[in-house]
């Protein structure tokens, strides 16, 4: 239908598909990440432009009310979420895009079989391949962001025969696909879509919760290849050009995250599969810990000579990145060597952490990688970890099948005492005991880590 | 619909578009995975061409509705998600001396 693009418009296209892959080289360095965004946006905004205005569009002004009504939607929930909602709003974001793909995909197939029965194989294997991976995309993006947001539970949910009924799926969907390239038929094709939204479903549901932002990842590069798809499927080369380049660079990615996580990939995804009810969850719930005043957690960081920070998503939820600022200037200032450790994974997506502490000025030097925080701890007086729990847990090191085995972690176990700031014994984001939460060696300060830790400022104040 | 000539043509735009697309982000530090990840999920945003397109040329009003929403959801994806990677690497550079992070 858009084989009769001019050839203005498509050296626009041209323009907009170098807009991003500049975009993604500039988004790889962190002094032109924001250029490269908005290089992205420019091309993106060329591409919508010239579009509208070279299209010969029926329907424009509702077209045009349809942009309006998104922008209206998406650009103040992205303007006035809260740093820890992020994280969702991507997978959502993500969610829609790949339905989007799947939809025009399904309107090109309705227009098309309506008129002439002209579509050629590769045209009906990209259409079903569109609207099965951006079902798939939609369906499984939709799950991560009911996780993320605590909609449902962040477990590894394992329905019974669960693996039986994936595999089910699996085998439907691929045969519906399979099946409607030669027969062309609109109901397969709706058929395809259904069960496709199923198989979406059961594939993210058995994740766990640590896990779900390499799924978001991943289903980030699907619906870039779904875009790639439904390009082919309108013959826009744009499309083409943009889908590939996000689900080529979103594969790298997704493996890079994994790789951080020390984790492959299929582990992730069929992980509570494999090792189902992991661990000694159970059982350890009137075991005693050691619990400490703001007061005792002052005099034992006021002392120190070396303090190690630990910050998870805890922090990110209260807030608390000013707070742990201003004990980190309070404690530099008693002489005592302060640093934070920040593992990769740390909060609900990688670098979460970072871009927490750039928010409240923290100087860049004092953020210490995994490998560097790991050597620092050994001579550390005490560790402290504000709400983080995972990415702590020596159930990585000790433990065969726990969810998070072989996962690196920052050895905090290893400084000479441990203070946990945390809001209750709750196990973390991925749902397993962590034994050292009941180390003698082990203080935990029970509540919200703004106000706990603001109580811990004013002590080290009296001091 | 792409013809045969232009179906060969088109996937040589695919593969080469794969190998850009695996050199361009071989090497982030995972500071920056998560800006990454959410700046190239808004750039997949551009299926709202795809949209528009088709939309502009639907015939009836199942056509029709299933193309506005396609558009609405376009939109959504390609303008919020710029603007939310924006805000990420605004807070990076608050950093900087002088500079005003929101």
């Amino acid at each position: 239908m858009t084989g009769n693009i001019s050839g203005g418009v498509q050296f626009g296209y041209l323009v907009a598909a170098i807009c991003f892959i500049l975009a993604l080289k500039g988004l790889s360095a962190p002094k032109t990440a924001r250029y490269g965004n908005w290089a992205g946006a420019a091309g993106a905004a060329l591409a919508v432009i010239l579009t509208l205005a070279t299209g010969h569009l029926h329907h424009l002004w509702v077209i045009l009310v349809a942009i309006v009504v998104g922008a209206v939607l998406g650009v103040p929930a992205a303007t006035r979420v809260k740093m820890t909602a992020m994280p969702q709003l991507v997978a959502l974001f993500n969610g829609v895009g790949g339905g989007a793909a799947a939809l025009v995909a399904l309107v090109e197939f309705l227009r098309v079989a309506g008129d002439s029965s002209a579509i050629s194989i590769a045209d009906q294997t990209a259409t079903v391949f569109t609207v099965l991976v951006g079902s798939v995309s939609f369906a499984g993006s939709m799950i991560t962001f009911a996780k993320l947001q605590e909609l449902m539970t962040t477990r590894p949910v394992v329905l019974p025969a669960g693996r039986w009924l994936s595999i089910g799926a699996f085998v439907a969907a691929i045969a519906l696909a399979v099946a409607d390239v030669p027969a062309r038929d609109t109901g397969v094709l709706v058929g395809l879509g259904v069960v496709s939204l199923g198989l979406g479903l059961l594939f993210v549901l058995p994740v766990g919760g640590a896990d779900v932002p390499i799924v978001i990842s991943l289903l980030n590069a699907f619906t870039g290849l779904t875009v790639a798809a439904s390009g082919y499927v309108l013959n826009n080369t744009l499309l083409i050009v943009a889908g590939t380049l996000v689900g080529a660079s979103g594969t790298i990615l997704t493996r890079l995250m994994a790789a951080a996580m020390g984790r492959p990939i299929t582990g992730i995804l069929f992980g509570a599969f494999r090792a189902k009810a992991a661990g000694p969850a159970a059982a350890s719930e009137n075991r005693p810990v050691r619990s400490g005043t703001p007061e005792d957690i002052a005099i034992l960081l006021g002392y120190a000579r070396k303090v190690i920070i630990v910050p998870g998503y805890g922090l990110a939820v209260a807030q608390g990145q000013h707070t742990i600022r201003e004990l980190a200037d309070l404690l530099g200032a008693r002489g005592v060597k302060v640093a934070y450790g920040i593992h990769a994974v740390a909060g609900r997506m990688p670098g979460h952490m970072n871009v927490l502490l750039a928010e409240a000025n923290v100087p860049y030097e004092s953020l210490l990688e995994m490998d560097e925080a790991n050597l620092e701890l050994s001579s550390a007086d005490v560790a402290l970890v504000v709400g983080a729990n995972d990415v702590v847990n020596p159930a990585a090191r000790t433990t065969p099948g726990a969810p998070i085995y072989g996962m690196p972690i920052i050895n905090v176990d290893s400084a000479a005492a441990v203070v946990f700031c945390k809001r209750s014994l709750r196990p973390g984001f991925a749902g397993i005991e962590n034994e050292l939460l009941y180390d003698s060696k082990t203080t935990l300060l029970f509540g919200d880590a703004k106000d706990s830790l603001g109580k811990v400022v004013a002590a080290v104040k009296a001091l | 619909m792409g013809t045969a000539t232009g179906g060969v043509g088109l996937l040589t735009i695919f593969v080469l578009s794969v190998f850009v697309g695996f050199e361009v982000v071989s090497k982030v530090s995972s500071t920056l995975h998560t800006p990454l990840m959410s700046g190239a999920n808004a750039i997949h945003g551009v299926v709202l061409v795809g949209a528009i397109l088709i939309t502009g040329a639907a015939s009836g009003p199942v056509q029709l509705t299933l193309g506005v929403i396609a558009i609405v959801l376009g939109t959504v994806n390609m303008v919020g998600g710029f603007v939310v990677t924006d805000r990420m690497l605004g807070m990076f550079s608050g950093r900087r001396p002088g500079g005003e992070g929101k």
